[in-house]
């Protein structure tokens, strides 16, 4: 018989930390997904084959996306910061044992590379943009014309991406005193979790704007968002496959890495045990099982694995799960993690 | 019976030249404590002694850029050390408080309605003075009462002497620890006082009946109660509950409430049959010790077993380990001791157990206190009462030697033998203090007057018909103390801060009501500095030195009775009186006797309360500092009684008492530190009063509960422990 | 060089609270916050039952990993005695250092900077215990420096057994309780 009586009630400490409210689950998750996205625009720079929409939304649309959803991402990690006038701080130094602060030059030094990737290919993929803007032709062809400049822009979005992808996972990761977090395993998964929302954001855009044009027009783009939202489309075996078949990929290894990070807690102390179990039976559970393996995993590989087999027709299901799935995942390793506890040791 | 107490502070009178010539040392002393912290600048230090219990402890407030900061313990203070209780240290919380009252109030609704209309000093104390006038006018000025606590209702006391009432009365005699009192009176002819004069820093072995030092934080004998677990002193604990104090324990006794006099006649059955006792002791100052001791045979550790609940083996333990340790064994008389109606005559038992023992008037048990003789100022003399005082009519309760707070209640409400027309309240909030409020408010019905002077708006505040708002400790000066004590000290209390609003201290208040009434050559000083000067002058003191260094020490005297401390015994006898002759000739047990205590409803649990270190009585929750140390009360329920219930700890219950009163909502703590068949909770939470916002319906109210009280037939003390009560969940 | 540690003895403190209150005024600690604090913990059943009552608040680990996450520097080791401070017009208020400390011993102080205790740094400075050891009325406080054999902290370590708070955290806490 055990009782511990705890007099301290702190706001945003007690009884469990909570001090991450959604704004720390979003940025990480949106940090992942551009993370995913400058892999797979850098790759597919690499490996540029010209005119394939496919490779035009990755290497263009999805850069574009990214900055959009990178600085929608600093916005919220802006808005969770409670000494906000300070946040100028970050760049006066730079402190290598914090990955925050890590995270805090890779992200300055993210804008640039994606947008140089999105500018490679820029005139092609939106040609009504170009006509306005010569200067996007004119920085294109300057890029184009020095096949090692594209090759430094391909690698250097690699590199970065897989920087801030690892960067999400080993924010948490690091933070030993909460033992849900404290494995290596986090920056992998919250990689992998990354890529495999970018693949199925960029699947989903391919489905959205398919019927139309082989290169839509920017507006026709934007207009394909709202207007084609529940359409129901014909079987298009052109769609996407390698997308795809790289979305199921990214959620089979994601997969092995949730796997793995349950199996490395609950072979460790009472304490990591008792964490794992919170997803796996305690308060998260319903959420991790369903939101996260269920929806947000196994239903798209599935579904992804009909598409392939062209047994089903392409829709925006699988991408919006996974999307989902990884801001789920997001969510709930961060309020568990907070939930976790090395106190139980001191009862 | 006084007598021989005030010879004692008589001599000490020639102390206070010596400790004149000790200022050289102490001032540097005040020096070193006068810069206690970093980044002084702007810093001012003034030394005062604190407010927040009666303790009286000398502190040192720090105001910087003009706001109070901190307080902290006076090192010259003999009774901290130069250390401060909880209450103390966040005492700079009653200055800010922001639900005190700041302005003089009157009535303008039905009484208890809390409605109010702003006024100014001059009118609510014209409107006092009419009315007081037309009371002695109509029923004599006895028909007024006074019901005080503290140091600081000296003056209202002396301007209601002079109006020529005797009837005044606080609740620490008849509602706390008066039976003690009586009972070392009535066996040693002496108080244990207050500071008690216990030597629990010497002790070797220390016995605790439910007195909770650590969470009673009477700082002195905290401190002291550490340092005897800090030299492995034998502590012994006898509770209901697992106290912070059992957990310090060599033996923890968990005791069926109710029964402690069994266990301390078992004790000293197994002292006395075994011959533990200090015969040597007992032979030179003993009284009627053969009749005692024949008294005690059928009182075995067997016979005391089902009673009590505690094992023989260990009340044998227990008596032969008090024994080994002796004369330097505690019985601890404890403070409030109001439990179960027989109080005084258990108190005489644990009286009698420390004579065995030979603890009293030596060291390690209850030494000889001593203090500075600092006359009165000279005043006229009151006017004789033409009726003496009518809280005990009769002497029905002879051996009540102070005034029964309760016995003036039930004259006001019978108006027998004579009527009581008004109240004056200073700093107790009877509602709470005192047992059955209903009886309390049925009491206020019958007045033509309540006037009540606090600091916050108290649940009695609430039904006054004038409320005057006083400064707090902080803002004041007050009477000195000349403490009573194993060091002799003379202590001031002087204002730190301004009041913040139009609070006023209160020997401004009863000067100036004493004029308004005509009384003001009562009041021969202008100012209360003048007051206090002439008193230390005529003490042989220096005012400036005791303003700047806020305590004087005085000459040590001995202690115990091997040190020269005289071994005079104030009874009849002239000694220990193990057989009281007086008690028998009054028609009570002229030694202890047993009665078990009466049971409560099946399936109900007895009600215990007490103190937590932080709050003092229902005068802190408001304190916004000490409230963010404690800002609920939790009812203590056994673990295994709670799953009985499908109860568990943080769920809200409300109580209700064997008369159906039904309580505020409370938490649960099921814990494994109490017997099943009682709850505990910590005394002054439940506020009702509106006015203190910050405490109303936090926690639950014991004293709301305590429907019932057994009077002990020898003093009148109200046993408060005799009710029970059943959880209701509250959904 | 100097090593400031705290060690408290278990077997004299009541829980008072005075500690609590002490450092509230003295380092004007918001109301709802505060930097120290009580845990009581019961083992047993009644009435063979035990009690320990802690006084806690940050353990300035020798190896702190609130310094660590800490991007812009303003969780440091102070040069004095290994004490981990918080330069407050250097914290952004990310919170890590929060999340960081096994003890749970800082808060978000109203004003937005991460806050926590300071081991009363500029009491110690001159010469003075921290305001809870100075005013512990038990005396189950003591404050001083690991590094120097003679102080009584090193002797109550050597003289005593103690443990600190969740060793095997790895931050290797310096406040340590005598049991």
């Amino acid at each position: 018989m055990t009782e511990f009586t705890l007099f301290r009630h702190t706001p945003g400490i007690d009884p469990t930390l909570h001090i991450w409210g959604w704004e720390i689950p979003v940025y990480l998750f949106l940090g992942g997904l551009v993370a995913g996205l400058m892999i797979l625009a850098g790759a597919r720079l690499l490996i540029m084959r010209p005119h394939e929409r496919q490779a035009m939304v990755c290497c263009t649309i999805g850069p574009l996306a990214g900055l959009a959803l990178l600085s929608l991402g600093m916005l919220a990690l802006f808005l969770d910061l409670s000494h906000k006038l300070y946040v100028w701080r970050l760049y006066l130094i730079f402190e290598p044992t914090s990955p925050m602060s890590w995270g805090s030059w890779i992200l300055l030094l993210v804008y640039p590379a994606l947008l140089a990737n999105a500018l490679t290919h820029l005139p092609e993929t939106i040609p009504a943009l170009a006509k306005r803007a010569p200067m996007l032709v004119t920085i294109s062809d300057y890029i184009l014309a020095r096949p090692r400049l594209v090759v430094a822009i391909g690698l250097a979005n690699i590199t970065l991406g897989i920087a801030l992808g690892i960067y999400t996972g080993i924010l948490l990761g690091t933070l030993g005193a909460r033992p849900l977090w404290s494995s290596a395993v986090l920056g992998p998964l919250f990689l992998f979790s990354g890529l495999s929302t970018a693949a199925a954001l960029l699947h989903g855009i391919l489905v959205f704007t398919t019927p139309d044009a082989e290169r839509p027009e920017f507006a026709d783009f934007l207009l394909s968002l709202l207007a084609r939202w529940s359409q129901a489309r014909p079987l298009d075996t052109r769609i996407a496959p390698t997308l795809a078949q790289a979305d199921n990929s990214f959620l089979t290894i994601e997969l092995a890495l949730l796997g793995l990070l349950l199996i490395g807690h609950l072979s460790s102390t009472a304490v990591h045990q008792q964490a794992a179990w919170l997803l796996l039976t305690g308060p998260y559970a319903a959420v991790f099982w369903i939101g996260v393996i269920g929806l947000g995993i196994l239903l798209p590989l599935f579904l992804q694995h009909l598409e392939l087999q062209h047994r089903i027709r392409h829709t925006l299901a699988p991408s919006l799960l996974v999307l989902t799935g990884g801001l789920v995942l997001r969510f709930v390793l961060v309020n568990a993690g907070q939930a976790s506890h090395w106190a139980a040791m001191l009862n | 019976m006084n007598a021989l107490s005030r010879r004692r502070f008589l001599k000490i009178s020639a102390a206070t030249v010596v400790a004149a010539g000790m200022a050289g040392r102490s001032s540097r002393a005040l020096a070193a404590s006068a810069t206690p912290s970093g980044g002084t600048a702007g810093v001012r230090t003034i030394p005062t002694f604190c407010d927040i219990c009666f303790w009286k402890c000398g502190a040192i407030a720090s105001v910087r850029d003009g706001q109070l900061w901190k307080i902290e313990g006076n090192p010259l203070d003999p009774l901290c050390q130069g250390r401060l209780c909880p209450r103390g240290t966040g005492g700079i919380g009653a200055h800010s408080d922001p639900d005190r009252l700041r302005a003089p109030l009157i009535r303008t609704h039905e009484r208890g309605e809390e409605k109010w209309q702003e006024v100014t000093w001059d009118e609510a104390l014209d409107y006092i003075a009419v009315r007081m006038k037309q009371i002695a006018a109509a029923h004599g000025p006895e028909a007024m009462a006074l019901f005080s606590h503290g140091i600081g209702g000296t003056f209202l006391k002396h301007t209601l002497k002079a109006y020529g009432t005797p009837n005044m009365a606080a609740p620490s005699f008849a509602q706390c620890r008066g039976p003690r009192d009586v009972g070392f009176r009535l066996t040693f002819g002496d108080d244990v006082g207050s500071p008690e004069r216990t030597d629990i820093a010497n002790t070797d072995c220390l016995v605790l009946i439910g007195s909770h030092l650590g969470e009673n934080m009477h700082n002195t004998q905290v401190q002291e109660f550490a340092t005897a677990v800090g030299r492995g002193a034998s502590i012994i604990v006898v509770d209901p509950r697992f106290s912070v104090a059992a957990s310090k324990a060599k033996f923890y006794l968990p005791i069926k409430p109710g029964t402690d006099l069994a266990l301390l006649l078992a004790w000293m059955h197994v002292i006395v049959t075994e011959k533990l006792y200090d015969a040597d002791y007992v032979a030179k100052h003993g009284f009627g010790f053969e009749q005692f001791a024949a008294s005690l045979t059928s009182y075995t550790p067997e016979w005391a077993f089902p009673e009590t609940g505690i094992d023989p083996d260990t009340i044998r333990a227990t008596a032969r380990e008090m024994a080994r340790h002796h004369p330097a064994t505690l019985v601890h008389p404890g403070r409030h001791v109001n439990w179960n109606g027989d109080d005084a005559q258990r108190s005489r038992a644990i009286a009698l157990l420390n004579a065995l023992l030979g603890s009293w008037g030596r060291k390690g048990g209850f030494y000889q206190p001593s203090s500075m003789d600092v006359p009165a100022y000279p005043y006229p003399p009151y006017p004789k009462s033409g009726r003496s005082k009518l809280d005990n009519p009769d002497h029905k309760h002879p051996f009540a030697h102070e005034a029964l707070t309760t016995g003036i209640r039930d004259a006001t409400i019978t108006g027998k033998p004579y009527p009581i027309k008004g109240w004056m309240v200073y700093a107790t909030n009877l509602l709470h203090a005192l047992p059955n409020e209903a009886e309390t408010i049925r009491a206020i019905q019958q007045l033509d007057l309540l006037v009540v002077v606090d600091v916050i708006p108290s649940e009695t505040a609430g039904w006054a018909d004038v409320v005057l708002p006083e400064s707090t400790y902080l803002e004041r000066f007050d009477d000195l103390n000349p403490e009573y004590f194993r060091q002799p000290f003379l202590g001031l209390r002087q204002p730190v801060v301004d009041s913040p609003h139009d609070q006023k201290p209160n020997w401004w208040i009863a000067k100036k009501l004493a004029e308004k009434l005509g009384l003001g050559a009562y009041y021969p000083w202008q100012d209360i500095e003048e007051y206090l000067a002439h008193r230390v002058t005529a003490a042989g003191l220096s005012y400036p030195e005791l303003k700047q260094k806020g305590i004087i020490l005085g000459q040590r005297q001995p202690l115990y009775f091997d040190e020269g401390a005289p071994a005079e015994f104030d009874t009849p006898s002239g000694q220990i009186e193990f057989y009281s002759l007086q008690l028998e000739k009054a028609g009570f047990d002229p030694v202890p006797r047993y009665t078990p205590p009466a049971a409560g409803p099946a399936g109900s649990f007895r009600l215990l309360f007490g103190r937590a270190p932080m709050h003092s009585f229902s005068r802190t929750q408001s304190n916004r500092l000490l409230s963010g140390l404690m800002s609920e009360n939790t009812v203590w329920l056994n673990h295994t009684a709670a799953t009985r219930l499908g109860l568990k700890t943080d769920d809200y219950v409300r109580l209700r008492n064997q008369d159906g009163v039904l309580s505020n909502r409370i938490k649960v703590k099921a814990t494994e530190r109490i017997r099943p068949d009682c709850v505990y909770m910590v005394h002054g939470f439940g506020h009702t009063s509106r006015g203190l916002r910050h405490a109303y319906g936090k926690g639950a109210s014991d004293a709301q509960l305590v429907t019932r009280y057994q009077t002990d037939p020898l003093m009148g003390g109200t046993g408060m422990n005799v009710n029970f009560v059943t959880l209701e969940p509250e959904v | 060089m100097s090593r400031y540690i705290m060690v408290i003895d278990t077997k004299r403190c009541v829980g008072c609270m005075d500690c609590v209150v002490a450092c509230k005024t003295e380092n004007h600690v918001p109301e709802g916050f505060t930097r120290d604090w009580i845990t009581e913990t019961v083992h047993g059943r009644f009435p063979t039952t035990n009690l320990e009552i802690r006084t806690e608040r940050c353990n300035h680990c020798a190896n702190p990993p609130c310094v660590h996450c800490c991007p812009t520097g303003a969780s440091h080791v102070h040069a004095r005695g290994g004490v981990v401070l918080v330069t407050p017009e250097k914290c952004i208020g990310c919170k890590a250092c929060l999340a960081a400390c096994p003890y749970d011993a800082r808060f978000v102080h109203p004003k937005g900077y991460a806050d926590k205790c300071t081991f009363c740094i500029h009491r110690v400075e001159n010469g003075l215990d921290p305001a809870c050891v100075s005013v512990c009325p038990t005396r189950c406080m003591h404050f001083g420096d690991a590094d120097d054999p003679q102080s009584g902290v090193s002797r109550l370590l050597a003289a005593r057994p103690h443990h600190p708070l969740l060793p095997e955290a790895g931050t290797q806490p310096r406040i340590y309780y005598l049991t």
